[in-house]
C-alpha cells in the first residue's frame, strides 16, 4: 500500500475501481476523519483549488457533505443548481460543463437524474469529475462510506454477509454498494420484492431473495433502502403499510436478527415504512455514524482526484 | 457515361433465377443484354467479385422533408450507392410525416432531382403516425408508395391496426410494421436485462415487441394478408414468425445488421451510437437472429438507417434520440458476420437483400435476366474496410462501427445501367 498512486481524475463508479483503489481511498479517509476531531477542523490540502458542486438534481444531504468536506480542505467553492443553470435555456450539458472549465475550475462534484451523465462530461472536459449520484446508476461516495463504516465496525469486508433491502430496482445506492462489497469480499444478498428486486443481479454473484428473513437471519450488516411513495402508484407494491408488514425491519421481523448485525441506512429514513423507528435509534444502528464517515470519505476523494487534475 | 459495357469474369450469384457461376454481364441503354449482342462494348474486369441483382434497403430513414440537418435525399441515396444498394425505401416518419399523395409527390420530386439510387416512397398507415385516424391510404398508393408503415411508432389500438391492415389489403400495399407495446416500453432507453439492470437504466423488455408479433401474426391469418415485421430483434419474435410461417401465415420479417452483430453489453460507457429502437438485446437474442436467418424465418436484411446530428446524440444516454446510420456499413458488417462467419451461403446472403424485400413489396423482377433493368451491386467479399466516420457519405455520423475493421464491400453500384459508386 505504501507505494500506491492514485491516478485516477474522475471518480464515476465503483464498478471502474480495483480493490486496491478502494482500500486506498478508505485508509486515506482514516486519515481526513481526523481533521473533523480537532478543534481546528480545516486542514490547506486544496488552498487554490476550484470545486463547482453541479446538481442538476436536488440534494440536501449529499450536497450539505460534499460542500462541507471541500470546506474543510480549504478549496474556492461554487454552487450551480438546476434551476440556476443554462440547462434550463436549452443549452447543453457538454456547454455547460465547457463553462466551468473555462472559468479553470479544477474539479465538478455532480449529481444528475440520467445514468452515466457524469462519465460523458469526464470524457469531454481537462476537470475531475466526482460522481454524487447519477439516477439509478452510480453513487460512489455513499458506496464508498458504507463501506467505511463496515470496515470501521468489522475490521475487514471479507466473508461478511451484507444483506440490501428495499428499492433495489431504482436504488443507486445498492448498485454502488453492490461492488465495493463484492470486490473486497463480502456475499451480498438483495431483497424485497419481485417488482423491486431484478433477478437479473444473480448473474454478478449476488443472492436474490423475495423473503426477509432468509435475508435477515445470517446478516452481519443489514443496508435498508429508501422506500418512495411514488412507486406505489407505479404499482410496484400496493401500499406503503403493505410494504412496512412484509418487507420492513419492525418489531416482528427484528427477531431474525443477529444481535451484532449492524443496520445502516443511506436517508432519508422513511419511519415507520422501511425501518422501525426504535430500531433506527436503537444500539445496532450506524445510521449517524454513517454521515459523519461521509464527509472523511468525501475529503478523502476530492483530494486523491484533485491530485490528478492536469494543471 | 457508357451507354453499353460488359462486366467481365465475375461471379454471377442471382437468387432470382438460382443462379451462382462466372459469367458475364452485359448492359446496354439501362437493361441487362446477353454480351454475344454487344460484342464490341467496354469491358470491365471484375474478375474475383460477386455481381448480383442491385440491393434494396427496405428500411431507410432520408429525413427530408423535415430534418435536412441531419439527412437529406442527396446525401443518403449517396450513402445509399456508396453501401451498395440500388434502391431504398423511405420511411413516412419525415416532418411532415408521408400521410397524403403531397409530401409523396415532394419525396418523388427531390429524388428526380437529388436521387443517387431509387427512392420507393412508404406512406403512413395513420394520419401523422398518430395512431389515431386512419391516413388516406388509397389516395397514398395512386401517389407511388409501395407500403404503409407508422415506422417509429406502433398502432396500439387494435381494431384500428384490423382496418387498416384490410383496407391495405384492398389496394394491395404490404404492411410494414414497427411492433412495439407502449406500456411494456414505458421510458425504457435499452434493453431489459443484465445490463439495463447493472446500469441502473430503465429497460425495454422482450415482451413488448413479442406482444404486438403476436397481435401482428393474429391480423395477418384472420385477413390474410401479408405483414411485414420490421427490425425484429429478440428470440420470442423469431420463434412466433417461425411458427407461423410454417402455417402459411403472410409474414414476413427483417433484422437490421446491428442486432446481426452487437449486443447491450457495449452499452456500459454510455455511448448514444448504441441507441436505437428496438434496442441491442442479449447474446441470446443474437443467435436466434442468426437462426432465423440461416433457416429462412427471417428473409429480409434492412439497415434502418437513422442518421441524426452529433449535437442530437451528444447528450445524456436517457435523452438521445433512438437510430444509428447503417447504410454505407451494412455490407461490411453482413459479409464479415454471415458471410465469412459462415452462417449463410453467397446466394442466400444476396437473397435478404434482394430477393426477400423485392417478395414482400410485390416487386415483379427477374434479377439480372436479359431485358431486365441494370440494377447491380458488384461486392468484393475478400477488401478490408475501416468505417472511417469523417469519409462518411452521410450527413451523418451516429454510427457503433466508428474505427472498427470488416471483411468485405460493395465494389460498384450500377443503377439503370449507370455506375453510381464505382471502386473497381
Amino acid at each position: 500500500m505504501d507505494n500506491f498512486k492514485w491516478t485516477r481524475k474522475d471518480l464515476l463508479s465503483l464498478y471502474d475501481l480495483e480493490a486496491e483503489e478502494i482500500n486506498y481511498i478508505l485508509d486515506t479517509a482514516q486519515e481526513f476523519k481526523k481533521v473533523s476531531q480537532r478543534n481546528v477542523k480545516k486542514v490547506p490540502a486544496l488552498r487554490g483549488k476550484t470545486v463547482v458542486n453541479f446538481f442538476v438534481e436536488p440534494s440536501t444531504r449529499t450536497r450539505m457533505s460534499f460542500e462541507l468536506a471541500e470546506q474543510r480542505l480549504s478549496a474556492d467553492i461554487i454552487n450551480i443548481n438546476a434551476s440556476s443553470s443554462s440547462l434550463k435555456k436549452g443549452e447543453t450539458l457538454i456547454d455547460t460543463a465547457r463553462n466551468i472549465e473555462a472559468l479553470q475550475a479544477d474539479l465538478i462534484v455532480m449529481r444528475h437524474s440520467a445514468p452515466g451523465a457524469q462519465s460523458l462530461i469526464a470524457k469531454n472536459i481537462r476537470c475531475g469529475v466526482l460522481n454524487a449520484g447519477d439516477g439509478a446508476h452510480s453513487h460512489p461516495t455513499q458506496a464508498l462510506l458504507d463501506l467505511f463504516t463496515i470496515r470501521e465496525k468489522k475490521g475487514s469486508l471479507k466473508g461478511l454477509k451484507v444483506s440490501v433491502i428495499g428499492d433495489i430496482l431504482h436504488s443507486r445506492v445498492a448498485r454502488s454498494d453492490v461492488w465495493g462489497l463484492i470486490k473486497l469480499g463480502a456475499e451480498v444478498t438483495f431483497a424485497g420484492p419481485a417488482t423491486l428486486v431484478p433477478k437479473e443481479f444473480e448473474n454478478i454473484g449476488v443472492r436474490v431473495c423475495h423473503n426477509l428473513k432468509d435475508a435477515l437471519i445470517d446478516a452481519d450488516v443489514v443496508n435498508l433502502l429508501r422506500i418512495q411513495h411514488e412507486r406505489q402508484k407505479r404499482g410496484f407494491f400496493p401500499s406503503t403499510n403493505e410494504y412496512a408488514k412484509f418487507f420492513g425491519l419492525n418489531e416482528v421481523s427484528r427477531q431474525y436478527l443477529k444481535p451484532d448485525a449492524l443496520i445502516m441506512h443511506p436517508g432519508p429514513i422513511n419511519r415507520d415504512v422501511e425501518l422501525d423507528s426504535a430500531i433506527a435509534d436503537g444500539t445496532q444502528s450506524v445510521i449517524l455514524e454513517q454521515v459523519t464517515n461521509g464527509l472523511a470519505v468525501r475529503m478523502a476523494v476530492l483530494f486523491l482526484v484533485a491530485g490528478c487534475v492536469e494543471k | 457515361m457508357k451507354s453499353e459495357y460488359i462486366l467481365t469474369g465475375g461471379k454471377v450469384v442471382d437468387p432470382f433465377r438460382g443462379i451462382d457461376k462466372i459469367m458475364d454481364i452485359g448492359v446496354k441503354d439501362g437493361k441487362i443484354i446477353s454480351p454475344s449482342q454487344i460484342p464490341d462494348a467496354d469491358k470491365i474486369d471484375v474478375s474475383g467479385k460477386i455481381v448480383a441483382p442491385g440491393f434494396i434497403d427496405m428500411h431507410v430513414h432520408l429525413r427530408q422533408p423535415g430534418n435536412t440537418a441531419a439527412e437529406t435525399i442527396a446525401t443518403g441515396t449517396m450513402a445509399a450507392a456508396a453501401g451498395g444498394f440500388t434502391a431504398v425505401v423511405a420511411m413516412p416518419n419525415t416532418s411532415p410525416a408521408a400521410d397524403t399523395p403531397g409530401t409523396i409527390e415532394y419525396i418523388k420530386r427531390h429524388t428526380a432531382r437529388d436521387g443517387v439510387v431509387k427512392v420507393y416512397p412508404c406512406g403512413c398507415m395513420t394520419k401523422g403516425i398518430a395512431g389515431e385516424e386512419m391516413a388516406g391510404i388509397g389516395s397514398l398508393k395512386s401517389a407511388g408508395v409501395v407500403a404503409v408503415s407508422d415506422d417509429g411508432r406502433c398502432i396500439q389500438r387494435h381494431q384500428l391496426m384490423k382496418h387498416i391492415v384490410q383496407y391495405a389489403k384492398s389496394f394491395e400495399l404490404p404492411i410494414l410494421d414497427h411492433c412495439e407495446e407502449d406500456g411494456l416500453k414505458d421510458k425504457g432507453v435499452m434493453h431489459e436485462g443484465v445490463w439495463s439492470t447493472l446500469l441502473g437504466m430503465q429497460g425495454i423488455p422482450s415482451a413488448s415487441e413479442e406482444l404486438m408479433v403476436a397481435r401482428d401474426i393474429i391480423m395477418a391469418r384472420a385477413i390474410d394478408w401479408k405483414i411485414h415485421l420490421q427490425h425484429i430483434s429478440c428470440r420470442e419474435s423469431v420463434e412466433r414468425v417461425r411458427t407461423a410461417r410454417k402455417r402459411g401465415i403472410k409474414i414476413t420479417a427483417e433484422v437490421t445488421p446491428h442486432h446481426l452483430s452487437l449486443t447491450d453489453e457495449r452499452i456500459k460507457k454510455f455511448d448514444t451510437n448504441f441507441k436505437m429502437n428496438p434496442p441491442l438485446r442479449s447474446e441470446d437474442d443474437r443467435r436466434a437472429l442468426l437462426e432465423g436467418l440461416a433457416d429462412g424465418t427471417i428473409t429480409v436484411i434492412a439497415t434502418d438507417h437513422a442518421p441524426h446530428t452529433a449535437t442530437a446524440k451528444l447528450v445524456e444516454f436517457d435523452y438521445a434520440p433512438f437510430g444509428i446510420i447503417g447504410l454505407e456499413t451494412a455490407l461490411p458488417v453482413c459479409l464479415t458476420e454471415l458471410y465469412h462467419g459462415k452462417i449463410l451461403s453467397i446466394s442466400d446472403f444476396v437473397a435478404k437483400f434482394t430477393k426477400g424485400p423485392a417478395e414482400i413489396l410485390g416487386f415483379s423482377m427477374n434479377g439480372l435476366a436479359d431485358g431486365e433493368t441494370a440494377d447491380i451491386t458488384v461486392i468484393d467479399t475478400e477488401a478490408e474496410f475501416t468505417v472511417d466516420a469523417d469519409k462518411l457519405r452521410s450527413k451523418a455520423r451516429n454510427t457503433p462501427f466508428k474505427g472498427k475493421t470488416f471483411k468485405g464491400k460493395a465494389a460498384a453500384t450500377i443503377v439503370d445501367g449507370k455506375i453510381v459508386f464505382n471502386e473497381l
